[in-house]
């Protein structure tokens, strides 16, 4: 079966995020970019399911920016087969996500899409509900486990209290959670076999989508710093300070 | 505890703007070379170290290897990440694709060892000896034996190790002892081997030692020593390792720096002898060893590159969080971070910039060794090779005496907890400290460049090196570089009055040439970085007219640029002093008024 798997290029986790002085964004140019770490993830599973046999072909999807190709090269590095950017300037949001996602779905039909359950700049969480719900396909988030038979899936589920066991019927989307696999390092030979790989670019118009941004940023703006500590006399105080100031307790 | 981070934007400029990317990916066989596959693969390097390498190399310093019986085992994880290593493909970065290498050019594979050895120098020397063994190999082994070792060395299943020094022969290799007897298809070695790196240890399925011996007929000197093939577990018919040969760890030394890896005296042929391939012909193997050397060489000096990163990243980090004292000058303002504070910043700033030097240099001597190996018009490639030649010795001497210093000075601005083991910064000097004596001291790689590269032509090389900083004056001028021309100026002034000097001397007093050597070889690489950050700086006033050009780092470059010029460049003309006019009090003093 073939699975589609989208990735996202977001600043490196180990990057220390700074917001761009007019307050518009978080400062992106010239950052240190990487592959959303919850994409890797459904990258790894997808890789997994086709050296199990289970999966035939990985095609992994971009959404943006021209230079989020080096994000599908690491893709294919990991093991896509080949890769779509789809190329838009402007601010992805999880609907536009969702509705692009829903074109390719037609055009490639999948048998599972594997997303990240969020992407680690905005953690909006949204765009793997939005696509279920585009397509009507039955969707499991934030799975912690995956294991296809036939035309269902076994998923494990992690939730609030704890963990929730589904079977889905396939074509489906699930959205993974940190739990589900550890991602592999990518190995020098497959960094160089995937420059031969097959990437196709497109607009969002020639799939008869529109990404305009419906949603509009006011104001970014740093975190308050936090302030000093104040040393207490004893435990009485302590708790009197959480009860009466904190009021945590 | 600071972790590592490839510092990428730097090396991706000094790769493709100061070394020269493009003339490099225009060699023949590197068809596939290109930004983005730098990109890829310096940043996949970088995130194997920052995750894997790095963590694993304290604990490394901390436990050391250990010896029981002959067997020495790796400090706990080095295994693993080993295994690892080897399952993603980096050994074999830059072996022969015949041998299932991915041969890029040394101008990718010089970054990626700056990458290893700032993670865990210790643990990365064992793939950087095997990659020796793999040079020296590739161009004096028979077909067959390069089809039973080759390729196991590519992957790095198998390790391999230097075996040149004994307790008689270091500098001087012409004292080697370990004899070698011919015995049908293979000889018996008998011997003892000191300071081996990796000599033995638990981390690949087989160790090759390439051993230089003697026969019991060669004659004296450097002219008797053959160069053999001495593998830990003799290959089977199919390739596997088989029986034990009679080599023997009999003991591994403590010592200051490079703890995790273990350093081995090697004992061949408590029994009877064991047993070794020639490669190529006897008598030849200082020859030999002398054609992978510029290789070797530039590799440890790339040590010294490493050293300094990692040195500064751990002072910045700690520069940006200890908070000490007020801004100077303000009254009763907030306590500051100590990075605040010129002193400290001179400090990180002169960290910074030798760093950035040393690496630009580096990068740039192993693009001229690519050009040497492959350009295809025969004029070029001798020129590429002189070039190289008379770089090797100031990259390995120079790089590896200033990443000294920057680890020193990185202990310095931590204050106190500097000078404390548990803070970290003591382990980047301790591991620093071995470079400017393996792999030939400072003293040896100066002789070197004073006698054979620029002595015996001449100083042919070294005058056209100078004509070409020379003919970037006017540039720097009109550019409004003007403290960065004079800069320049005066110190290749400086450099070309030693070179004639050195060249003048040598042949009548070669005594007092040898006396200031050193100093000639700290002139030499001060100058050539203080060229490369004049070059980075003419660079980054081009690159800054664009309009998606990234200001922040050119203009941390221009400074940076501009701090050479103004701190380092300087100790350019006393050095130039001290070898045009300290040679006789060098000697003033005979060895037994001492
Ligand atoms: C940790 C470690 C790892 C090592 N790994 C290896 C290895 O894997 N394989 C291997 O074969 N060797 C290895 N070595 C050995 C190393 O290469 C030698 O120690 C080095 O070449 C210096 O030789 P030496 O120790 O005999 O010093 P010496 O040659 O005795 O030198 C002592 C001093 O005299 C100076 N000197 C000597 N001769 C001259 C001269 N002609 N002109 C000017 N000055 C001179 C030197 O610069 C030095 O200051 C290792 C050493 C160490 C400490």
């Amino acid at each position: 079966m073939k699975v589609l798997v989208t990735v996202k290029r977001v600043i490196d986790p180990y990057v220390k995020v700074r917001v761009k002085p007019d307050g518009s964004g978080v400062e992106t140019a010239n950052v240190k970019m990487t592959m959303n770490p919850f994409c890797e993830i459904a990258m790894e599973q997808a890789v997994r399911m086709k050296e199990a046999g289970v999966v035939t072909e990985i095609v992994a999807v971009s959404i943006g920016a021209q230079q989020c190709q080096e994000t599908l090269r690491t893709a294919m590095a990991m093991g896509a087969d080949r890769g779509i950017l789809v190329e838009t300037d402007v601010e992805v949001q999880p609907l536009a996500v969702a509705k692009v996602m829903k074109a390719i779905a037609a055009k490639e039909s999948p048998r599972l899409v594997i997303m990240g359950k969020q992407a680690i700049d905005d953690d909006s969480n949204q765009s793997g509900q939005m696509l279920a719900a585009l397509l009507g396909w039955p969707q499991a988030a934030f799975i912690s486990k995956l294991e296809v038979s036939g035309d269902s899936a076994e998923v494990t589920r992690e939730i609030d209290g704890g963990l929730e066991k589904l079977t889905i019927r396939l074509p489906a989307v699930v959205t993974t959670d940190l739990r589900l696999n550890e991602p592999r390092y990518v190995t020098l030979p497959n960094i160089m076999k995937a420059k031969k790989k097959p990437l196709e670019v497109v607009k969002p118009d020639a799939l008869g989508v529109d990404v305009t941004p419906r949603l509009t940023t006011l104001k970014m703006q740093e975190p308050a710093k936090r302030g000093a500590g104040v040393k207490v006399a004893d435990v009485k105080e302590l708790v009197a300070k959480l009860r009466n100031e904190a009021k945590v307790i | 505890m600071s972790t590592y981070s490839a510092p990428l934007k730097d090396m991706r400029f000094a790769i493709e703007e100061l070394a020269g990317l493009s003339e490099v990916a225009a060699l023949p066989g590197h068809g596939e070379v290109n930004a983005e596959l730098v990109e890829a693969v310096l940043g996949e390097a970088g995130k194997f170290a920052q995750e894997v390498l790095d963590p694993l190399n304290r604990e490394g310093d901390r436990q050391g290897a250990r010896l029981s019986d002959g067997a020495v085992t790796a400090p706990k994880g080095f295994k693993e990440a080993y295994r690892q290593f080897v399952e993603a493909g980096w050994n074999g970065l830059g072996g022969e694709p015949e041998y299932g290498g991915q041969g890029l050019p040394h101008l990718i594979a010089t970054p990626v060892q700056e990458i290893w050895k700032s993670a865990n120098m210790a643990l990365c020397l064992a793939p950087m000896l095997t990659s020796g063994v793999l040079e020296a190999l590739r161009a004096h082994a028979s077909p067959e034996q390069l089809k039973t070792y080759a390729g196991k060395l590519t992957s790095g299943v198998w390790t391999g190790t230097m075996n040149l020094t004994e307790p008689q022969a270091g500098s001087d290799l012409s004292a080697v002892r370990t004899r070698a007897v011919r015995e049908g298809g293979h000889y018996r070695i008998q011997g003892t081997k000191i300071f081996i790196t990796w000599g033995e240890h638990d981390l690949s399925e087989n160790i090759i030692h390439l051993v230089l011996a003697r026969t019991p007929d060669a004659p004296e000197g450097v002219k008797g020593i053959s160069l053999f093939i001495v593998p830990k577990f003799l290959p089977k018919p199919d390739g596997t390792p088989g029986e034990r040969n009679d080599v023997k760890c009999v003991s591994i030394e403590h010592k200051l720096g490079i703890r995790g890896s273990p350093t081995c005296v090697l004992a061949y042929g408590d029994r009877k002898g064991a047993i070794g391939h020639l490669v190529g012909e006897e008598n030849r193997g200082l020859e030999y060893m002398f054609t992978m050397m510029n290789h070797a060489r530039l590799a440890v000096g790339v040590e010294g590159v490493a050293a300094g990163e990692r040195a500064y990243q751990h002072a910045l980090e700690y520069a940006r969080t200890r908070v000490q004292g007020r801004e100077i000058g303000q009254r009763g303002g907030d306590r500051v971070t100590i990075i605040h504070h010129p002193d400290v910043r001179r400090m990180l700033m002169s960290m910074r910039a030798q760093t950035e030097a040393m690496r630009a240099l580096a990068y740039f001597a192993a693009a001229t060794l690519d050009k040497a190996r492959r350009h295809p018009d025969p004029a070029e490639k001798r020129r590429n090779q002189s070039l190289l030649d008379l770089l090797t010795p100031v990259v390995k001497g120079w790089c590896t005496e200033q990443g000294v210093e920057v680890a020193s000075t990185g202990i310095q601005v931590h204050g106190g907890m500097g000078f404390i083991e548990e803070t970290g910064a003591t382990q980047y000097l301790r591991d620093a400290r071995i470079t400017t004596i393996y792999e030939g001291t400072t003293g040896i790689q100066a002789n070197d460049l004073v006698g054979r590269k620029v002595a015996l032509e001449k100083g042919a090389t070294a005058n056209a090196m100078i004509g070409a900083m020379r003919a970037l004056e006017p540039t720097l001028a009109s550019a409004g570089e003007t403290y960065l021309r004079d800069g320049l100026k005066e110190s290749v002034d400086g450099l070309e009055a030693a070179t004639h000097w050195i060249v003048r001397t040598h042949a009548g007093d070669p005594r007092a040439v040898a006396g200031v050597a050193v100093p000639y070889l700290k002139l030499f690489g001060t100058v050539a970085g203080g060229w490369m950050m004049a070059r980075a700086a003419l660079i980054a006033h081009e690159k800054r007219k664009q309009p998606d050009a990234d200001r922040d780092f050119l203009d941390a470059k221009l400074a940076t640029a501009r701090f050479f010029a103004e701190h380092e460049l300087p100790k350019a003309l006393p050095l130039a002093r001290e070898v045009t006019r300290g040679a006789d009090s060098v000697l003033a003093l005979a060895p037994e008024k001492f």
